[in-house]
């Protein structure tokens, strides 16, 4: 599984404190210890507060990079600060995210493509989330041509079929794994799958049961890779215990350690 | 319509390691191996590159093997019971890119023969020979344990790869290693989950992923070799996939293993139909070190001059078949 560590959002109180005093520290530290944690690039988000969201982008993309050595993954809708964050980047990056909508695909791929970096397409359209899992790949059926028009290498596309909390719509969790494992027939090679696994706990009680349970069932479906938390060892554990008995990882005694060596 | 071949993209290759140091890095060798490297399954050059062909290394014993047919015995009969003499034949007249020295006198239920005779065994051979050594003890975990400190301590900064971590014994091997500059073989009984766990075991103890050989106990042709096959094929796939714990060259003995059986060494009075004696056994270990090598094997330990010298002449013409 293709880890992104989501903890570099202005969401997070420390981020947003860090953001707000330009303290480069918290930052560096949290980059740091998520790639320790197993992730192999790293989620940047201003957050909802931040004013100057352009510049606020260029900044942790920049510090990001002085302390780890991972591709970042801009996460933003705007494209203006897409693009400053993809020009601020000096490793590989990814795009997050476009949703199927011809707007935003129109503003996003052209940068995927100039950029020749991975993209992350949601199954939104201008209606919100569909319902159920044929109405998401409807849309991810949308993003595939759209990027094959584009030139984009659909091995560089990563459907993100939305899961959303689940004591609101319970429903929706397995129309997303549903989703997942259908989005393999899409094409060949078919893109690859992702989900940004918190927003299934959000004010919920079980936080860290209902993630990892769900990034277990995830990855059964095919599951490629996933937005989550790193320093959650227990999830970490689940996802690399899943994935030794998915037969994606060999398994010896000590797999965990195996996994993180 | 044009035909196109379909290419695997893989994610990772297999580590490159060098055995041997020459005076520069404060050794004797006159030349090094480099193995591993490859980005693609065996010589399949229109997919990736192997830009460190297979080398093989001759089999040298510290004594005089009991019970070896007459095609191999010929070969050899000056030099038994003379490792130097043996090794330095191995490598002027048969080529060998290595030598892998077996201190087999070393065994208890032998001749027994102390730390301090297998040490001495150790640097004349290394004076005979420029070649880069692989050290075995005699597969007596107590009786290796004990000589083998001794063992590399003979060879200091030579870059020997010495033989054999396994998971029930591998502390003290590991700690000579580490202290004297050398490598060491992992070896496993054909199991890819107990290779891993060896290969984490000695890492825990400062082992540099560099510095690790893996060898899995194979058998010859006809004697389930085609599940030895699917183990390192299967090791290389993971290699390649990105399992950083496997993505170490690996080794395959081929000569022991070859004319232990009995295809190679009954005599043509008992098995007629078998054809010429002086040619089964040769045949047996060349198809067997071939089948290792398109398994991925970078390190074949070999016994006979004509089998290393057929081997060669098909690394070379597998390293030079059309590039992509």
């Amino acid at each position: 599984m293709f880890v992104i560590g989501e903890r570099i959002n202005g969401m997070f109180d420390d981020v947003k404190r860090a953001i707000q005093e330009h303290d480069p520290a918290p930052i560096q530290e949290l980059a740091r210890r998520q790639v320790a944690g197993g992730a192999n690039a790293l989620d940047i988000n201003v957050g909802p507060a931040s004013k100057d969201k352009l510049g606020t982008m260029q900044w942790l993309v920049e510090v990001s990079q002085e302390a780890v050595d991972v591709p970042l993954c801009l996460d933003t809708t705007n494209a203006e600060v897409m693009r400053a964050g993809l020009e601020a980047c000096e490793g590989n990056a990814i795009i997050n995210s476009t949703t199927g909508e011809e707007e935003r695909m129109a503003a996003i791929l052209p940068l995927a493509a100039e950029f020749n970096c991975p993209l992350i397409g949601l199954t939104i359209d201008a209606e919100g989330v569909p319902r159920d899992a044929d109405g998401r790949m409807e849309i991810a059926l949308r993003l595939v041509s759209a990027c094959m028009e584009q030139g984009i290498s659909i091995s560089d596309l990563y459907i993100d079929a939305v899961i959303l909390p689940v004591n609101a719509l319970q429903q929706v969790p397995q129309e997303v794994l549903m989703t997942i494992r259908m989005c393999k027939a899409l094409s060949d090679p078919p893109p690859n799958t992702i989900i940004g696994l918190s927003n299934v706990s959000q004010g919920t009680v079980y936080r860290e049961l209902l993630n990892r349970t769900c990034l277990v069932m995830a990855l059964a479906n095919g599951l490629d890779a996933a937005i989550v938390d790193p320093l959650d060892d227990k999830l970490m554990e689940a996802a690399i215990a899943a994935e030794v008995l998915l037969n994606r990882n060999i398994y010896c005694d000590d797999f965990i350690k195996a996994y993180r060596k | 319509m044009p035909f196109t071949i379909p290419k695997e993209r893989w994610t990772a290759q297999v580590q490159t390691t060098t055995i041997g140091a020459p005076e520069a890095d404060g050794g004797t060798r006159t030349s090094t191996v480099t193995v591993g490297g490859e980005q693609t399954l065996p010589f399949l050059h229109f997919e990736g590159e192997t830009p460190n062909p297979p080398v093989i290394a001759i089999e040298v014993l510290d004594e005089a093997p009991t019970g070896w047919p007459e095609p191999l015995l010929k070969h050899y009969q000056e030099v038994l019971g003379d490792p130097a003499a043996w090794a330095q034949k191995a490598v002027a007249e048969f080529g060998a890119d290595m030598i892998c020295l077996r201190l087999v006198s070393a065994n208890p239920d032998g001749t027994n023969a102390s730390a301090d005779d297998c040490a001495e065994t150790i640097q004349s051979v290394l004076k005979a020979v420029g070649v880069p050594l692989i050290i075995w003890g005699c597969g007596d975990d107590d009786k290796d344990n004990e000589i083998m400190p001794f063992c590399s301590q003979a060879a200091a900064g030579e870059r020997c790869v010495l033989g054999s971590a396994t998971q029930d014994n591998y502390k003290t091997i590991c700690a000579s290693a580490l202290a004297d500059g050398h490598l060491i073989v992992n070896e496993s009984p054909l199991d890819i989950n107990i290779q891993k766990q060896v290969n984490i075991l000695v890492t825990d103890m400062g082992m540099d992923l560099n510095d690790i050989i893996m060898y899995q106990i194979t058998g010859a042709l006809g004697y389930g070799v085609e599940y030895a096959y699917s183990i390192l094929e299967r090791t290389r796939l993971a290699a390649l996939g990105g399992d950083k714990m496997l993505q170490m060259p690996m080794l395959s003995i081929v000569g022991s293993e070859a004319w232990r059986v009995k295809e190679a060494w009954q005599s043509e009075e008992e098995a007629p139909e078998w054809g010429p004696l002086d040619k089964r056994g040769i045949m047996w270990e060349v198809a067997t070190a071939s089948l290792f090598l398109h398994a991925g094997t970078d390190i074949l330990v070999m016994w006979h001059p004509e089998a290393v010298a057929r081997l060669h002449d098909l690394i070379a013409e597998l390293i030079a078949s059309p590039q992509a």
